[in-house]
This record gives C-alpha cells, structure tokens and sequence, in this order.
C-alpha cells in the first residue's frame, strides 16, 4: 500500500489539471452548457488522443494497463473543474460493461472505438417503480428468431442523446426482481423503436428518459451471459460509484478551499467573518467532511482493484457511496450557507459545485439505499464466514441478499 | 499510488494474528469479551508478552527498541491487536513521556528511563491539567521553585488517569512566574513515592474509579529529572499532545467496541427478532461503522505523511475530533439496544455511554481542536 503518486500518475494528474485550467473557466463553462450536446467534441477528441479514454482498460482492448487509480485521479480532477464531457457514462459505465462482459470481436471493437473517441456509450439501468434497485428490472427482451425485441422505458440515461449505443438492462426471464433473468444488452441510439425525452438536469448535465417500443436487437448485442448478467450490473454500478466519489472529492475540495477564502476576505461588523468562532467551526467540520471523502475514496478504489470477492467489493462501494453523501451534505450546504447570499445566486461558481455535489448524492443509490446493502452484504458475508465458506464464494447473489432485507 | 495490501502485508497480518492467538492469556482474552475492567497485573502480564517479542513500542526509533515497522505494518498491528481482542496499549509510558525524553532528553534519561518502560517497571502518568487549568492549560498555576540541586513542587493536578497504577508522572510546572504564560514552564519527571505526593481517586458519573488528583507539598525532585532546558517545557506539552491525539482518536479500540455493540445488539430482542434484524437499528450502527471505516484511512494517510518525514501535526486535531465522536455514537448505541437492561448497573451499557463522554473532553477538547484546525490549518 502507497499513498503517493508515482511519476506516471503524478504525470496524468498534472496533464488534466492543465486542461481544466486552461478550458474550465465559468464563462467557457457556461457556452459548453449552452450548445448542442452540452459538452465539447474537440474536447473529447483531445482526451482521446492524450489517453485518458483507455487508460484503465488492458492492453490487449486497446488500453493502457492502468487501474482504478488512475480513474480516480482523472475523475477528481474532472471534479475540481466541474467538467461536463461524458467520461463516468462513456468510459466507466460503457467501458466496465465492455471490458467485463465483452464476449466477441465486435464487443472488443466498439470498447476501442470508445477508446478511440469515435463512440460514444452511456448506461440505462434505472426505472420509473425501481428507485436505485438496479435489480428490480420490468423493461423485457423476449426471444425471437436471432433477435431480442426489448420493450420498456429508462430514466436518467445520462447524455444519452450524443451516446452512440446504450449499454441497458433488461429482463429476459423471471419476476421483476429475480436475480437471474438479467441480461446486459447493447442498444443502438438509431435503432428503429427507440425514442427519447432529453432534458438539461439540475446540474447542467444531460440526460434522457429512453423508451423502448419492440426494439429488434441482434442477440450477439448480449453482454456476458443472457440471463445471467447481474453481477455485470453490480460491476458497472461499482464502477461508477467509484468514479463519482473522486468526483466529488474534487468537489468538495474546492468548496472548501473557496470558502476559506469566502471567510477571510468578506468583512462584516469592521472584520473578516472568518474570525468568528462559529463559523470557523462549521468551516472545520467542513475540512473534516473533505478529508474522510477523500480516504472511503481510497478505501473503495482499492476494493475495485480486489477481483476476490464480489461481495466484499460491493460492501466496499456501498461504505463508499454512503460517506459520499455524507460529506458532501455537510460540504454542500456548509459553503452555501458560509457564502450568504452570493451562495444563492447563479452567477456565483459556488452554487454549481454544490448542485453538483448534490446529484452525485444520488446517482448509483442514494444513502440509505447503500446503508441497505451494506447491511444486507454484511449479514451475507459473515453468514458465509461462520458456516465456513471462503471468502470469495459468497458472492453467489448479493442482490438477493439486498432485495431480503 | 497503490492502494492494496501487498503480499508482504497480508503475511504480516498473519503473523501478528498468530502471535495473539498464541500469546493472549485467555483469562485476560475473556475479560476483554466481557468488558471487565482489566487489573494492573493484566496489563503488565500483556506488556510483557509483547515486550519479549519486541512489539512494544512500535513507534520508537529502532535503537531504543522500536520495530522500524512501516504505516502499513503499524495500522495493520493495531487492527489486529484490536480485533483480537488485546488490551489496549497503555499510552502514558509508551507513546506519551517516551517521545519526549526520546526527542528531548538527554543520553542519562533514555538509558535509564526507556528500558524501564519496556520492562514495565514503571507504570507512568500524565500531570498536566489543574482545577483552573483544563483547555487552558499554558494557566497552570503548579510551581517548581530551584533549591540547589533540587526543584521543590507544590500544587494540584487533576484528571489522572490511573495514577493510583503508577509509580511515575511527567508534570508540567512553573520555573518561571515572572514569563509569559507559555514561557517559563518545565517538563519534569516525578518519582510518585517521594514524600509530598497524595493521590486521591475521582469517582466519576459512571461510577468508576480510573481518574484521580494528585497533590504535591513540598516535593523535592533533583534538577537532573527535568528533560530538555528550564522554561520551554510548553514546546515539550505540545509535541507529546500531537503524538498523544493519534492515540485518542481510538481508531481500532472503536472496531473492537462494534463488535461489544453487536454482542449487545444480538442479545437484546424485540418482538421475536433480535436488535440486529431491526432494518433501523442496523442501519445507524452501518452508519457509524462505516465512518470509522474513513477514519481508519483518514488516519493511516496521516501517519504516511508523518513517515515521510513531517512530524504529527494539526491533522491530528480532526481525526481526535472524528475517533472520539465515533467511540460516543457506539456507546449510544449500545445503550439504546440495551433497552431498559440499561437501568441496572450490572448492564454496563449505559455506564458506557457515561463514561464516553470525556473522549471528547480530555486531551484538548473537541472545540479546542476545532480552534486548532481553523488557525492552523484553514488559516482563519
């Protein structure tokens, strides 16, 4: 275990700082809000072509070697700048579903195209009566012929409007919430059936209500297994959790730094409001906050990088997602408040951090959705230690365990 | 950056896993299950064990008798130590007066004294707060006026826990009553059975008996126990604080109090299922697990820091904060499970949650790290 930055990575860092810098100021930022797809194609471009598309993936998909380290460092530097390209849909989400559930030629070729920048994927799991649980799956792909024909409806596909293909859940046997009958399929945005409401979100993002009305996809779309594709669901949904809380690290450390500097310059009452003790305490617990997001992150990028139990590793991300949300509560409405009344306007940068920091609240399960899970895994977990099963065979069907408790 | 145990790592923790197995004597082991109040005997008996095997003092330079271990190695000890259900580590010899003497001492004072700690034949304790100096503590009032070869000590001090095992105590006094408050203070080492030292025990609100006052009248104490130079003793206070705030954060002794809490939680019932199938319940203690889980990190990147070269400083005031929050939110919880069972004394449980209260009292308190964190840190 080491906590510094090799060269390599202390590299990467360096190399998307400089990016934010030079393209992130809040005017640059707001004519990216404003245009077609709500981010930037030569910027995408651009990352393609520094690497930070295929940096985590193998070698042999066209990638880099890296691990969830170095997602960790782009991501949080992406969350310093408030970034918009769609790198946690596209790379995390579209990539783990590829890298983890790639079967055939074809699979193989679209996670290098999305390295390469010339696609661009997104991931349609959640549902209008699912709330989080990417278990609880009602949108049906029945067999005909070498085809599925998918029917259903998605919510909050982000960016789903420039995605190329979606990466989408959908039911292919059993009840609504039987762990098996889950597959993982591969959806064009073209295709004939698919239709879509796209709308800006709260945070300046986009994203998409996707409805699927007897979609004809080939059946060599199957990501994995048909029927069996669950544990890929719980890889992605990781996965992005992972991402989104170095996001917020970086979030939140802006937050704090900005109104430290809020506190030592506004003067009220002949001094800096910095020098009252009750807002000085509310600041610390502020630094406090920051620092635990900072080391749970660390904590669930290393479980992401641990392939021995899916169990342990989803317990992880759980703990992960629940800290988040945590800190970033306290985080969030601590800058807002220490701001006053500039804290509430639109024009001031604080407020889109926090909106921000608010939205990754929920996305991949909010607080008391992981508390759930976390619970429910642990339960698993120490079942499958007394009755003396190893470690890495317990993870048979988490969300079982999840939709039991 | 590599954040997984390597190989090494998880071999270590194995080793350390095994030496507790082997080692812990298992009436102390049950004692620690059953959240009885250790003797001085057993502690002793424990620090002997680990003396033997040279894991006493990890922190400690090599040369006096430390392990030259890693953070990792150390965070994986405690945690170990913790789960395993060892006694805790006894603070005041170990981690508090030997740094200082390490840092600040001179060669007479680590030769006598540093073996004495590892041997156990002294049992110290820490003299610093007084009935008018608690978060202020640069008022203390306890003077040490020169005599010859001799300091002569008069004054109260307060809140010593287990001075009634100890044969010694550092003490903070004034040389100098003429300086500024923080100038003219010393760093003297006590012998506690020269004439002029009274202990008397403090009962407190959970009616126990670890915390005592002591009085010195008149007690004279050769020049040659004071460490470093008369009158900058403060410098001395505040590096022994930084070291003694990693250590009462209570990082791994809160995973061995989980598992007291889901002991208790599992015993109390409600309506057939016990209070670890309560989807509540179960969900608070998640909660604070998981925030003890950050800490942990929090914490080991703090002392990785610290290796590199930088000695503890006032990051060690937010995870004081954090540690002694968590040790609270347990024990809450442990009363609560334990429904009305908490009325009765021999429950224990809310006897804990009492006893709790002074985490985030003593050794500078919560506010007084807040202060430290926003000027230090922040720059406020």
């Amino acid at each position: 275990m080491d906590f510094t930055l090799s060269s390599d990575q202390a590299m990467i860092k360096d190399s998307v700082d400089r990016f934010v810098a030079d393209n992130y100021e809040q005017r640059q930022r707001a004519e990216l809000v404003a245009s077609q797809d709500g981010f930037s194609r030569e910027h995408w471009a651009q990352f393609a072509s520094l690497g930070w598309l295929g940096i985590a993936f193998p070698e042999e998909r066209g990638g880099f070697g890296g691990s969830p380290v170095e997602t960790m460092i782009i991501a949080e530097a992406f969350g310093r700048g408030l970034v918009l390209e769609p790198f946690v849909p596209s790379v995390v989400l579209g990539g783990t579903a590829l890298a983890y559930g790639g079967t055939s030629k074809a699979h193989h070729d679209l996670l290098e195209a999305m390295i390469g920048g010339e696609k661009l994927l997104t991931f349609a799991y959640a549902e209008e009566r699912s709330r989080y649980d990417y278990g609880l799956i009602e949108t049906q792909a029945r067999a005909d012929g070498d085809d599925l024909v998918v029917t259903g409806k998605k919510l909050a596909v982000p960016f789903a409007a420039a995605a190329d293909t979606y990466v989408v859940t959908v039911r292919t046997s059993g009840g609504k919430r039987d762990p098996d009958g889950v597959t993982v399929l591969l959806v064009d945005r073209d295709m004939a059936g698919v239709t879509r409401t796209d709308y800006r979100t709260v945070d300046d993002r986009r994203a998409s209500t996707v409805t699927f009305d007897g979609v004809r996809v080939p059946k060599a779309n199957v990501l994995g297994e048909t029927g069996k594709g669950l544990p890929l669901v719980e890889r992605i949904i990781d996965a992005g959790i992972g991402a989104v809380a170095a996001e917020a690290v970086g979030n939140t450390s802006v937050l704090l730094r900005r109104t430290v500097e809020y506190l030592k310059t506004r003067k009220q009452f002949g001094v800096p409001i910095g020098s009252f003790q009750a807002l000085q305490h509310r600041a610390v617990d502020m630094l406090i906050a920051t620092e635990l997001a900072r080391s749970i992150t660390f904590y669930g990028t290393m479980a992401l990088a641990d392939d021995s139990s899916a169990a342990e590793r989803m317990k992880a991300l759980s703990a992960t997602k629940v800290q988040i949300a945590r800190s970033g509560r306290v985080v969030g409405e601590s800058a807002i408040q220490l701001h006053g009344g500039i804290g509430m306007s639109e024009e001031y940068v604080i407020g889109h951090y926090f909106k921000r920091i608010s939205m990754i609240e929920l996305e991949f399960g909010d607080s008391d959705f992981h508390l759930g899970r976390y619970v429910a895994l642990g339960k698993q977990l120490a079942g499958a230690h007394s009755n003396g099963e190893a470690r890495g065979a317990a993870h048979a069907s988490p969300a079982e365990a999840v939709a039991r408790a | 950056m590599d954040l997984a145990y390597s190989p090494e790592e998880h071999a270590f923790r194995e080793e350390v896993r095994s030496f507790i197995r082997a080692e812990l004597p298992p009436e102390i082991h049950a004692k620690m299950a059953a959240a009885v109040e250790l003797s001085k005997d057993d502690y002793v008996a424990w620090q002997h064990k680990l003396n033997k095997r040279g894991w006493l003092a990890p922190n400690w330079p090599v040369k006096y008798g430390g392990t030259g271990w890693t953070v990792v190695q150390k965070h994986i000890f405690d945690e170990e130590m913790a789960l395993g259900g060892a006694p805790r580590q006894m603070p005041f010899g170990v981690s508090m007066v030997a740094p200082v003497i390490i840092e600040f001492g001179n060669d007479e004072q680590r030769g006598y004294y540093l073996p004495r700690i590892l041997n156990s034949d002294d049992w110290w304790c820490q003299g610093y707060s007084e009935p008018e100096a608690g978060s202020d503590l640069a008022s203390l009032k306890t003077r040490a006026e020169r005599d010859g070869d001799h300091y002569v000590i008069n004054g109260q001090k307060t809140w010593i826990t287990l001075a009634q095992f100890a044969n010694m105590i550092f003490v903070l006094a004034r040389t100098d009553p003429s300086a500024k408050r923080q100038e003219g203070i010393s760093f003297i080492l006590v012998d506690m059975t020269t004439p002029g030292v009274t202990v008397r025990p403090i009962v407190t609100i959970d009616g126990g008996k670890e915390i005592n006052e002591v009085i010195f009248e008149n007690v004279r104490v050769p020049v040659s126990c004071r460490v470093g130079n008369e009158n900058e003793g403060w410098t001395y206070a505040k590096f022994l604080l930084e070291h003694e705030r990693n250590g009462t954060a209570g990082v791994a002794g809160s995973f061995q109090l989980l598992e007291r809490l889901r002991t208790v939680a599992r015993e109390h019932r409600f309506d057939g299922k016990t209070m670890l199938d309560d989807e509540t319940f179960t969900k608070r203690m998640a909660a604070v697990e998981i925030e003890l889980t950050a800490l942990s990190y929090a914490q080991m990147r703090s002392l990785a820091a610290e290796s590199s070269g930088k000695r503890p400083g006032p990051e060690s005031s937010f995870i004081k904060i954090t540690g002694t929050e968590i040790q609270q939110a347990i024990t809450t919880l442990m009363m609560e499970a334990s429904a009305y069972d908490a009325l009765d004394p021999a429950d224990h449980n809310a006897l804990w949650y009492f006893n709790m209260r002074k985490t985030s009292i003593y050794a500078g308190s919560n506010e007084i790290q807040r202060n430290i964190i926003a000027k230090r840190i922040l720059g406020l």
